[in-house]
């Protein structure tokens, strides 16, 4: 720096240069629970640092926010119940009923209930965040996994990883409409921005299958091959499409790569190699990052969207398992 | 998670808080309104007259076994059929959805003439699916009596390599490890560790024979040098008397004297007669491994490897008791079927049967990667767990071991050297 920065002016020029050459113009700030170490470790993605870690309850997995991104919804899994805590201050809020090992939720677009699968018991329980009160149980196929809704919040869709199954309910009536067969032991389920499509992955199945949310049956079915790796290995999780549903990002689990999917055409563009076991990813608000969590690496991969690159590696706690990035 | 881990009692916890659940879910509907909301518990689909109904029937041999040498190794009563009846609540969950009903009921006899007479005349009414848990010699006859009848037999009891091999059948699957994939996965991490010498200490029993030569097979397979080999003889139930540890404690130590220098100690006692007696007793202080000590099994209690600690609690809140690999092995049998009818939406058994033999078939069984049948034998393939009997210690196949088509098949007979020709 000393060489170049004869002035103010010139140092300043410089040292903007080197920051928008190599880092995003927004900081935001990611969520990631670490599964093994009952924390959440918060990252800047400005700095791609681990600025915070908060210590929540044991088995912390599926994580979301809520009311404007300043509350944070954990579900920690092995004490049975969500934890709330405040997404700026991280401090603990309360905890809400969840029915017994909560893994995943999802967030009614209009900000309240909740629809928590209990992975232990077969159902989706629904909990009003303000209240903190059980409003209904959906009886589910066996080990409810992921969660969806409807853009327009008309269905909630509840994944079974031993069922094979996308149960799409109704958030009106609470009862389950339509039951969908998918590929062996189902994560995430994801809706498309415009609602049209419901996107499934199916981890020992090694695909992902699109559903038409209308129609209510499968239209697509995406699978992934990658040059060296056993097949068996390739075990897609976490899924996360564009707003503008042109991109979709597949994390592959053990074959340590996420897939970049053209929306439109179903097909596989490039395979990213991330870190180990990777379950879980999320844009950044202005979707110029994608960050995976990579569980068996104990770290965070940062994916420059546009490149399709990964070009950076945030060490995070033991078996980062779900994250959430806010827009503050 | 796993409960039985945190809390001293967890069934009877979680019975309470479930009796809870229950009475606040009676209260609340009985009060009806909260916030707006009416507290609701939707019911299952209802059966309809079009229900496809899949009976599964499960065959016990009840055998003379020597009792084992600990107290911990009985049999429990319902071992096995529990985890058949836990696939037929997880096939009917499905099947609610589907409008397929899964059931399943026991033929249990001391006599092998009873069981072929229950099984063929099951059979003949239409049941195509039978789970068994059977000695060698039973199977094969019950293989034989159902050859011209559309069925197939689920063998969930025999490791015994001859039904794999120059006894296979086509109406005969194994979702049991066959001796030679357990031996080779031990074979296997011996190797890895780099543990390569190794002496062998093996029982009178038929069994302890067939695993031992397993062993042998296996070592050679995987560059093991077989030092030494000793026989241990027994009376058969002597061991239990109040006490004994103490000639015990002398017996051990002067039996492997004369080994020569060795990595460890492998013992082959299927009968579980004297296997837990050499660790910590040996001349030598080196490992013991085989069928006890550092064991290959195709289920572990404590694993929450995969997803498994719901499949855990399931388990062990129905039986009352952790699961065994047989439970695990009736568990995949039934599950088995239960995938190919999701998959075909059909009940007849031939459909089913030939869905199970086709490349579409896949089995999601907690061991992180999807389950086939080899189509040259129809043994189920799988990951093996090396284990003490309180934790896994790894799984195999283990890293490096390599194979053109899956790796899971570095453990046990391959296609090119089988000796099945049934299935050609």
């Amino acid at each position: 720096m000393k060489a170049v920065c004869q002035n103010a002016l010139t140092c300043l020029f410089v040292s903007f240069a080197l920051i928008t050459a190599t880092l995003p113009a927004h900081a935001f700030k990611a969520f990631v629970s670490n599964e093994k170490d009952n924390t959440i470790s918060v990252i800047d993605t400005k700095s791609m640092k681990v600025i915070h870690t908060i210590k929540v309850g044991q088995r912390p997995r599926g994580i979301l926010l809520a009311k404007d991104d300043t509350w944070l919804l954990i579900c920690t899994s092995d004490d049975n119940r969500i934890e709330v805590y405040d997404a700026k201050t991280y401090e603990f809020i309360k905890n809400l009923p969840s029915g017994p090992d909560p893994e995943l939720f999802a967030l009614h677009p209009s900000g309240n209930p909740l629809y928590i699968a209990n992975e232990d018991d077969n159902i989706v329980t629904v909990v009003n965040i303000d209240t903190g009160r059980i409003i209904a149980e959906v009886p589910v196929g066996v080990e409810p996994e992921g969660m969806g809704v409807s853009p327009d919040g008309r269905y909630v869709v509840n994944t079974s990883e031993t069922t094979n199954m996308a149960h799409f309910i109704d958030t009106k009536t609470n009862e389950t409409v339509a039951n969908i067969l998918v590929d062996n032991r189902p994560r995430v389920a994801q809706f498309t921005s415009d609602g049209k499509q419901l996107w499934v992955s199916a981890e020992i199945g090694g695909t992902v299958t699109i559903i038409d949310a209308d129609k209510k049956v499968p239209i697509h079915k995406i699978s992934f091959e990658i040059p060296g790796i056993n097949a068996d290995a390739i075990q897609p999780v976490g899924i996360r499409i564009n707003k503008a549903g042109t991109k979709a990002f597949v994390a592959l689990g053990p074959a340590n790569r996420i897939a970049v999917i053209d929306a439109k055409t179903f097909k596989v563009e490039k395979y990213i190699l991330v870190g180990q076991r990777v379950w879980n990813l999320a844009f950044t608000p202005d979707e110029k990052l994608i960050l995976t969590t990579n569980g068996t690496s104990n770290d965070v991969t940062v994916v420059d969207v546009k490149k399709k690159r990964a070009f950076k590696s945030i060490t995070v706690g033991r078996y980062p398992w779900g994250i959430v990035i806010a827009n503050h | 998670m796993n409960r039985a881990k945190q809390s001293g009692c967890p069934l009877s916890l979680r019975r309470l808080r479930e009796l809870i659940a229950m009475v606040l879910t009676f209260a609340f509907t009985s009060y009806a309104l909260f916030a707006g909301h009416t507290i609701a518990r939707a019911a299952p689909a209802e059966k309809g007259t079009d229900v496809i109904s899949i009976p599964i029937v499960y065959v016990k041999e009840q055998r003379k076994r020597l009792p084992p040498l600990s107290l911990l190794d009985y049999p429990p009563d319902n071992e096995g059929i529990a985890g058949a009846e836990l696939a037929i609540d997880d096939n009917n969950t499905t099947g609610r959805f589907l409008k397929q009903d899964f059931s399943v009921e026991m033929i249990s006899s001391p006599k092998r003439d009873e069981l072929i007479e229950g099984v063929v005349a099951k059979a003949k009414a239409g049941v195509g699916f039978f789970v068994v848990d059977v000695s060698a010699e039973t199977l094969l006859a019950l293989s034989d009596a159902l050859k011209d009848l559309p069925a197939v037999l689920f063998n969930a009891g025999a490791p015994d390599q001859n039904l794999r091999e120059s006894e296979c059948r086509t109406n005969v699957k194994h979702t049991a490890a066959s001796y030679a994939m357990l031996t080779d996965s031990l074979a296997q991490y011996l190797a890895w560790k780099q543990w390569r010498k190794i002496v062998l200490v093996s029982g009178p029993q038929p069994e302890d024979k067939l695993y031992a030569k397993s062993l042998k097979r296996s070592l050679k397979r995987f560059g093991l040098k077989l030092l030494a080999e000793k026989q241990f003889e027994y009376q058969p139930g002597s061991h239990r008397t109040d006490g004994g540890y103490e000639q015990v404690q002398k017996q051990i130590p002067t039996f492997t004297q004369g080994l020569p220098e060795y990595d460890v100690l492998l013992v082959a006692d299927e009968a579980h007669q004297f296997g837990d007696y050499f660790a910590y007793r040996t001349w030598n202080a080196r490992p013991v491994a085989g069928t006890h000590g550092l064991y290959a099994t195709t289920w572990h209690p404590a694993s929450e490897l995969w997803g498994a600690s719901q499949f855990q609690n399931r388990f062990n809140r129905k039986a009352g008791r952790h699961m065994k690999p047989l439970d695990y092995a009736a568990w995949m049998a039934v599950r088995s079927i239960g995938e190919a009818a999701t998959r075909t939406g059909s009940g007849d058994p031939k459909t089913l049967i030939e869905y199970m033999l086709s490349d579409n078939f896949e089995l999601a069984a907690f061991k992180g990667q999807k389950l086939t049948y080899r189509p040259w034998n129809a043994q189920l393939r799988q990951p093996i767990f090396m284990a003490t009997p309180k934790l896994h210690v790894t799984v195999s196949p283990q890293p490096g071991f390599l194979h053109r088509i899956t790796v899971l098949d570095t453990l046990g007979i391959d296609q090119p050297e089988t000796e099945c020709t049934a299935f050609n």
